[in-house]
């Protein structure tokens, strides 16, 4: 997995509420067997219109918008266990994503990709909603180290929970795959106790 | 120290707690299906890792299916390609699978559980997020995605912190026409789609106690749409006797031992949770939803409420409706009975007791998918499908279907469907398509009357 330590660059506020799984890839885009390609379907029935021309007033299609963190509304992520959710915003190339809430299933996907979920107080959410849309040019610093996100200009800040081992993992770019069968022996242990019992 | 019923499946089930962060849960039976594996099985050939214990996994075809035909090859290329990488990946890798027309085929949280392959105690987990229905059974079931699903495949276990405890009471007595689908709609419009994430939810009292196996499904199977990682229900008397004689349920002596120990998954007196909510049956009636999250419920009677928030404005704009509006006497165009909230036999029976010697409207198109193909059969064997084609309903084979619409079954755009499966999202059930999320019995009567009405009144 790609390491994520620390992050400078422009965002794209998405300030909507609730935003489900379905909405970020929806289920007709899920019938491809690998991981790629994802990106082009993202938000896709928001981004597009029905003759698949891109929508007037949606902040990913706004040219003044660009970058690799995503500022979401409250909520972000309900719905489906998806994978592909990350995936299509990973591969449409965000880093990093920014709400008040995240659903859990997707915050666990998020993080096993490389996407880091950063949560925060929604006086902050707020206070990046404007900062970006008055001036898209707006830099943000996502710091994992010090689990700290910063408005670059007025340098308000803010600091995120992370879970300490997915720190570890993010930091060093490991993968829970890795770590689980490097513990196939506890794993066998415990199941020949199990059938003790 | 006092437990709780979660305390006590997870702490037998952790094989290490990683200090600082999650612990290394092991899981008892890992069920997979076409949309979510391939990746993961992809991911182990990558890295040359053997799947580490097929015995434990089981496999269905069940999102991406056609429900028309299934004896013949699926149209869809992408469909049909994702089928037979399952296939090949099961047979590759000693799993277990029962696939398209296998008399055991249906969606994976229906068939699991009426084969006996959910038991109380257990650990199941599945790559879909509605693997909170076997909490019914009092077992940890929760989705994963598809990272996870590889690392089960590798390790038969889950990275995961051990989720807070909550604790939703409800007692007293449910009013005519109240089913567990209204149940859990209440308990979510009243408590909100976040109000449960990071907890497990224990669901008590005498209303899920007096339940049926069927009925508790459904409950647990929406704690997801609360945001709750799972839900569950201590195993009792009735699980008991619903688990017995299934397929692959311990049989004779091996049953009467298990049973003794399941006897003891209850929350001890005193356990504490970390947060608890009660409510009283009888201030639930039918519900309905009227957005686009299935926290915007309201009683069928009732209204849609008037101080909207911006998500609201939203929402409504979708659906078409307005703050303030009553939904009775809406035209419905399209009904849904099916998805794996409400596609088991005592839905259908529910549905085809009202439906029995009337008629649909002529607006309506009524889409009725049976849960799996023992569904099916038993639909056939009490006779239920000759209720519905003579009311006029279409009866199709088992799969999800218009729950997510992955196949040919989609609601149009614009159109309303009430519909009794679990999602409500914006085009959940098709590009446009507009979801009433409701009871089997709500679905009926709609179908019947051509309108949302309610029919309480009239039910003896
Ligand atoms: S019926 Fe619907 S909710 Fe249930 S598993 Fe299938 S797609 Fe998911």
């Amino acid at each position: 997995m790609e390491k994520f330590i620390k992050l400078t660059d422009t965002a794209i506020p998405l300030e909507i509420e609730n935003i489900d799984t379905d909405q970020i890839i929806p289920a007709r885009f899920l019938k491809a067997t690998d991981r790629a390609g994802f990106g082009e379907n993202l938000f896709r029935d928001w981004r597009f219109d029905k003759e698949g021309n891109p929508t007037k007033d949606f902040s990913l299609n706004d040219a003044a918008y660009s970058g690799s963190i995503l500022v979401a509304g409250d909520n972000f992520g309900c719905g489906s266990s998806r994978e592909h959710a990350a995936w299509a915003l990973k591969a449409y190339g965000f880093k990093v994503v920014v709400s008040s809430y995240f659903a859990d299933i997707f915050k666990g996907n998020a993080l096993n990709n490389g996407l880091l979920p950063v949560q925060v107080s929604p006086e902050f959410l707020s206070t990046l909603f404007s900062a970006v849309t008055e001036n898209p040019s707006e830099e943000i610093n996502v710091d994992l180290e010090d689990q700290k996100i910063e408005i670059k200009s007025s340098k308000v800040s803010e600091h995120f929970d992370i879970d300490f081992y997915k720190k570890t993992c993010l930091i060093n770019g490991f993968d829970d795959i890795d770590f689980l069968v490097s513990k196939l022996d506890a794993i066998k242990k415990y199941e020949e106790k199990q059938l003790q019992l | 120290m006092k437990k709780t019923l979660f305390d006590k499946i997870w702490d037998s089930h952790v094989v290490e707690s990683i200090p600082n962060g999650p612990d290394i849960l092991y899981i008892d039976k890992h069920l997979i299906h076409e949309v979510t594996s391939p990746q993961a099985f992809n991911e182990l050939k990558e890295r040359n890792i053997p799947v580490f214990r097929s015995e434990r996994i089981v496999a269905t075809a069940d999102h991406n299916t056609p429900t028309e035909n299934q004896h013949l090859p699926v149209k869809d290329l992408l469909s049909r390609n994702q089928l037979r990488e399952l296939s090949q990946n099961c047979e590759d890798n000693n799993i277990t699978l029962y696939g398209l027309g296998h008399p055991y085929n249906g969606i994976v949280h229906v068939m699991a559980p009426e084969l006996g392959i959910t038991q109380p105690g257990m650990t199941i987990v599945c790559g879909d997020s509605h693997t909170s229905t076997h909490g019914a059974f009092g077992t940890i079931a929760f989705g994963i995605g598809t990272s996870q699903v590889a690392q089960v495949f590798a390790s038969q276990c889950v990275l995961v912190e051990k989720p807070k405890k909550l604790r939703v009471n409800v007692n007293g007595k449910l009013r005519k026409g109240v089913l567990p689908k209204d149940v859990i709609l209440y308990l979510i419009s009243k408590l909100g789609t976040n109000s449960g994430t990071g907890y497990f939810c224990e669901y008590a009292g005498n209303v899920f106690e007096e339940m049926s196996m069927e009925g508790r499904m459904t409950v647990c199977n929406m704690s997801i749409e609360m945001g709750a990682r799972g839900g569950l229900i201590a195993p009792d008397a009735t699980t008991f006797e619903y688990v017995k004689g299934r397929e692959f349920a311990p049989k004779g002596e091996q049953f009467e031992k298990m049973k003794s120990y399941w006897e003891t998954l209850k929350t001890d007196e005193d356990a504490e949770f970390d947060k608890e909510f009660s409510f009283d049956a009888e201030d639930i009636e039918p519900m309905i939803t009227y957005g686009t999250n299935p926290g915007m419920g309201i009683k069928i009677s009732g209204a849609i409420p008037v101080e909207a928030g911006k998500s609201d404005t939203k929402a409504l704009k979708y659906m078409g409706f307005k703050p303030g509006e009553s939904l009775l006497e809406k035209p419905i165009n399209y009904i849904f009975i099916g998805s794996c909230t409400n596609s088991r036999i005592e839905d259908f029976r529910m549905a085809a007791s009202y439906i029995k010697g009337k008629r649909k409207a002529d607006n309506v198109n009524a889409l009725i998918v049976p849960g799996s193909r023992q569904v099916a059969e038993q639909i056939k064997a009490e006779g239920l499908h000759t209720v519905f084609e003579e009311a006029g309903f279409v009866l199709r084979q088992p799969g999800c279907s218009a729950c997510l619409a992955m196949n040919d079954d989609k609601i149009p755009e614009g159109e309303y469907c009430v519909s009794t499966s679990n999602r409500n999202f914006e085009g959940r059930q098709g590009q446009g398509s507009r979801t009433i999320l409701a009871s089997p019995l709500t679905a009926a009567a709609t179908a019947i009357a051509g309108k949302l009405f309610n029919y309480t009144e009239s039910l003896n």
